[in-house]
């Protein structure tokens, strides 16, 4: 798709004045987007929080191991992450695959952590619908695994049947990656705010049912 | 009164493109003519997804209008069995044909997210942004083509399940528009179909607002700078940012509402909640209020998404039929742009009635009232744009001219809903559907006429007929006075909305009952009204008078390319060698000089000085 | 530090520029899981609540700040990005702060 894609000035290359490429402002614009997005469900939270005199601590619910290790394992798949942009700006696909395979596979490890953490709660009757603290909890970190989600597919593409742009077009390639990039780092940039707010920061008595 | 549609251009005689209809798509080099499914349907061409925005838009705006009128059967007669088709909906919506509440209030809630989310905003920023910004600011098209076809399906998707909840047992949403819970949280079925079909929605728009704001950015022609951009592109780009960043609080909504509903969370149940007598099963400790918060945090910019492109398209038609330059081209601007700012922080005038403490509600009076100064210079410099003008009484003018007053009355009656004091007086009555409806229906709508009328050339190659159009708007400026006018009798004298009988059973309204009668025989009057336009609209696409690529001797970019546009757009890249509205230009040939045409660079000239070239 | 966008293939400059930023990134991963594991641990001081929440929400600031800047090229990108994501922010305190006042001022009215 070349051909029409050169037809609309600066897919690949910055345009002067702003000194950007179109799916650089246009990344930035989403992730702007986003940020509402889990802005708003914080304000839903510490708005629930302030005026509910009987909330749940949530170490005393959830793992904190778990969720540092979780932690961790993001944090390392954005270091993979970048170093998946540097391999495809050095154009070096055995590089590119190594790193972006990482990355796909922390994401993965984050996932079935959070299955497990998830079937835990359940298990111990903590769905959803015990406590307005468990509804945040699963509806913020669902909202989040959703986007690891879509960000481990995208990821995958990129590293696996979609590499093979870094031969024909090798720059619009390595802008694709690092786009694809911004959007790892923020998904990651989210759980470290989740992390403290729904794990770390309980306190006062459990819910008494 | 010049008649437009028999005007030869010396510029196009060259082009002999005036006797027939552009191919919309000859064979391209690079790649061969798509077939029906690519072009029709999977089209990634900004001009083909406008159409199919506008014309999904105005389809959704009949509905809209078709249950509105089915309601003022009840206003006006309430109880009584609707002739024909009554029978037609079956018992557990009428039976006998007279109207249940419960249908009423379905109408009722679907009325309003239709006209707003699948009517209005699709038609004017999905419609008439895709087909017109690109062509606008010189652009090939759209910066993310195939985000915005994507935008286009899960609009239209979303859309079909909204439809479709009117078929879930328990029929559609019918908690308003605004779905307020506790009672959404505990709706049958089609509040959940509801919220399906917003997410979807507002999917669309969030990415229809990052392709609109790449776009303007990163597209526009060399020479274009942000201050030589037509005001239609200007609203545009604040709707976006509106879009962009207002969305997402009720998208976090909607998901919480979903919870609550279908996993019996309590993000919005309080402890305690007695349903039908009996205590619900719920953790509580829920707030109601957080979602009136995250609804109208979005809501109220939503308005603005409602009434700045339109805006946009009254500034464009107006400057064009007046031969002289938009006054207060500045002004303009910098109001839209604080129109935008100012609009994230005033929702709370929603909610003055919540039990919201003196503090809250001094400071959103307080940016309220400020906010009506950036509306009231926008409309005052349209008003003023007027003055010297050689007005050409043309049909896009016509509903623009319209446009004035009309919004202007909107737009003051809302200054006594801004206020707490009164608003303890007007909140949920008919004054307050009076108002906002003053602003969308022959404000908004008019305007989006009036861009249909001035752009179906553009679209098509041909005018619209002028005789229709007419008829279409004379009845249509009478009859939607008649619609809304009284209401403000009605919401001043206490009549309380969403009553499915109109207020019958209380005695302090009884005196203007009558008055539901009047309004609904003008709902219907206008619906009548609205038949010239429908046939206007499918007939001039055959048989309409041949227009020439620059039907309206505009000055703006989109004028430059043929009519229709061919993928693409333009042959050769367009450059901006002066602003958008050079008309009337002292010493120049002709009463408009092109904002792309080669020559040398004018600035409009401040109103009362001499001209630069004069001086 | 300089942006790199559009460098070619086989750029001697464009390798050591390269070098450079991973070296930062080693560096800030280093920090980053440095900072989780305080935050942990300050978990286990149980400090009383107000503070507790401040430092954890510094440490999350600091560290959310080191993904944006670095990994992100927040701090080296142009100016457009940044009044666009500084925008951003001061409408999310909005719509943080916002409700969040209202409904305290309920709870403890200020008038």
């Amino acid at each position: 798709m070349s051909t029409a894609a050169a037809a609309i000035p600066y897919t690949v290359d910055a345009r002067p004045d702003t000194g950007l490429n179109n799916v650089k402002l246009g990344i930035w614009l989403f992730l702007a987007s986003e940020v509402m997005l889990f802005g708003s469900l914080f304000a839903g939270y510490i708005l629930l929080r302030t005026g509910n005199p009987a909330w749940g601590a949530g170490s005393e619910l959830l793992s904190i191991p778990l969720a540092t290790l979780n932690t961790i394992v993001l944090i390392t798949s954005s270091v993979t992450m970048v170093m998946s942009w540097v391999a495809a700006m050095e154009r070096n696909l055995k590089k590119l695959r190594l790193f972006m395979g990482a990355t796909v596979g922390l994401g993965a490890v984050f996932m079935v952590v959070k299955g497990f953490e998830y079937a835990a709660k359940f298990e111990h009757h903590h769905p959803p619908s015990y406590s307005t603290f468990m509804a945040c909890y699963f509806t913020f970190t669902g909202l989040h695994a959703l986007h690891v989600l879509a960000g481990m597919g995208v990821n995958f593409y990129f590293g696996f049947p979609g590499a093979k742009m870094m031969q024909t077009d090798p720059q619009q390639f390595a802008n694709r990656v690092e786009v694809a990039g911004l959007f790892w780092h923020f998904v990651d940039l989210v759980w470290i705010f989740l992390f403290p707010v729904l794990y770390l920061l309980n306190f006062g008595p459990p819910v008494s049912h | 009164m010049t008649d437009v549609s028999s005007h030869a251009h010396p510029e196009t005689a060259a082009h002999g493109d005036s006797g027939h209809a552009h191919d919309e798509h000859p064979q391209h080099p690079d790649h061969p003519r798509p077939g029906f499914w690519r072009h029709y349907v999977f089209s990634t061409d900004h001009k083909m997804i406008g159409i199919q925005y506008a014309f999904t838009g105005l389809l959704f705006l009949l509905f809209g209008f078709s249950l509105m009128m089915l309601m003022r059967w009840n206003l006006a007669f309430p109880g009584k069995a609707i002739p024909l088709l009554g029978k037609l909906l079956g018992d557990t919506r009428m039976p006998g044909g007279s109207m249940l509440p419960e249908f009423y209030n379905q109408l009722g809630a679907m009325h309003g997210t239709i006209m707003v989310f699948l009517g209005v905003v699709p038609l004017a920023v999905g419609g008439f942004g895709n087909f017109v910004v690109p062509l606008q600011i010189g652009a090939p098209d759209m910066a993310f083509p195939r985000l915005n076809m994507f935008s286009y399906h899960a609009y239209f998707w979303g859309g079909v399940v909204m439809l479709g909840s009117f078929f879930a047992p328990g029929g559609a949403a019918q908690g308003g528009w605004t779905s307020y819970p506790p009672l959404s949280d505990i709706l049958p079925t089609g509040q959940t179909l509801w919220i399906l079909g917003m997410l979807f929605l507002i999917t669309s728009s969030l990415l229809g607002a990052v392709n609109f704001i790449t776009t303007i950015i990163q597209l526009r022609a060399p020479g274009l700078t942000f201050w030589r951009l037509p005001f239609f592109v200007w609203a545009q780009f604040v709707t976006s940012f509106l879009l962009l960043l207002a969305f997402p609080a009720l998208q976090a909504a909607g998901i919480m509402q979903l919870m609550d509903r279908v996993a019996k969370t309590s993000f919005f149940l309080p402890q305690g909640l007695v349903v039908s007598g009996q205590v619900l099963k719920v953790s509580g400790g829920g707030s109601p209020l957080l979602w009136q918060h995250l609804f109208w945090f979005l809501a109220h910019p939503e308005v603005y998404v409602l009434i700045l492109p339109a805006m946009g398209i009254v500034a464009e038609v107006i400057a064009n039929n007046t031969r002289k330059p938009l006054w207060g081209y500045r002004p303009l601007v910098l109001s839209v742009v604080s129109i935008g700012a100012l609009s994230f922080v005033v929702w709370a005038h929603h909610m003055f009635m919540t039990g919201m403490g003196t503090v809250m509600s001094t400071f959103f009076q307080t940016t309220t009232m400020i906010i009506s100064i950036p509306s009231v210079i926008i409309l005052t410099c349209l008003i003023l744009s007027l003055w010297g003008g050689s007005i050409r009484f043309t049909p896009p003018m016509l509903f623009a001219l319209a446009f004035l007053p009309m919004f202007g009355i909107g737009g003051l009656t809302g200054l006594p809903l801004g206020l707490a004091s009164p608003d303890i007086h007007f909140h949920d009555t008919y004054y307050v559907i009076a108002h906002f409806h003053y602003v969308v229906a022959p404000g908004t709508l008019f305007a989006l006429f009036a861009g249909i009328y001035y752009w179906y050339p553009k679209a098509t190659g041909r005018y619209m007929s002028t005789k229709l159009g007419h008829l279409h708007f004379w009845p249509s400026l009478l009859f939607i006075n008649g619609v809304f006018m009284p209401m403000f009798i009605q919401g001043m004298a206490g009549m309380q909305r969403r009553l499915y009988d109109g207020g019958a059973s209380y005695t302090h309204t009884a005196h203007v009952l009558w008055l539901h009668k009047v309004i609904s025989f003008s709902a219907w009057g206008l619906a009548l009204s609205q038949i010239p336009f429908i046939i206007n609209f499918f007939w001039s696409k055959r048989r309409g008078a041949p227009a020439p690529a620059n039907a309206w001797d505009a000055t703006t970019i989109e004028w430059a390319a043929p009519s229709p546009p061919p993928h693409g757009n333009f042959e050769v890249q367009p450059v901006a060698y002066r602003g958008p509205y050079e008309y009337s230009v002292p010493g120049h040939a002709g009463d408009f000089f092109p904002q792309s045409e080669p020559g040398p660079e004018t600035v409009s000239p401040i109103p009362g000085t001499p001209h630069p070239a004069h001086a | 530090m300089q942006h790199i966008d559009t460098a070619e293939q086989g750029d001697p400059h464009l390798h050591a520029d390269l070098k450079k930023h991973v070296r930062t990134y080693m560096l800030v991963f280093g920090s980053l899981m440095v900072l989780t594991l305080v935050t942990v641990g300050l978990k286990y001081l149980h400090l009383p609540t107000v503070p507790a929440i401040l430092v954890a929400l510094a440490i999350a600031l600091v560290k959310g700040s080191l993904v944006a800047c670095y990994f992100m090229h927040l701090i080296s990108e142009r100016k457009l990005i940044l009044i666009l994501m500084l925008a951003t922010v001061f409408f999310f305190f909005g719509v943080l702060l916002g409700p969040t006042i209202t409904e305290l001022n309920e709870i403890n009215p200020i008038h």
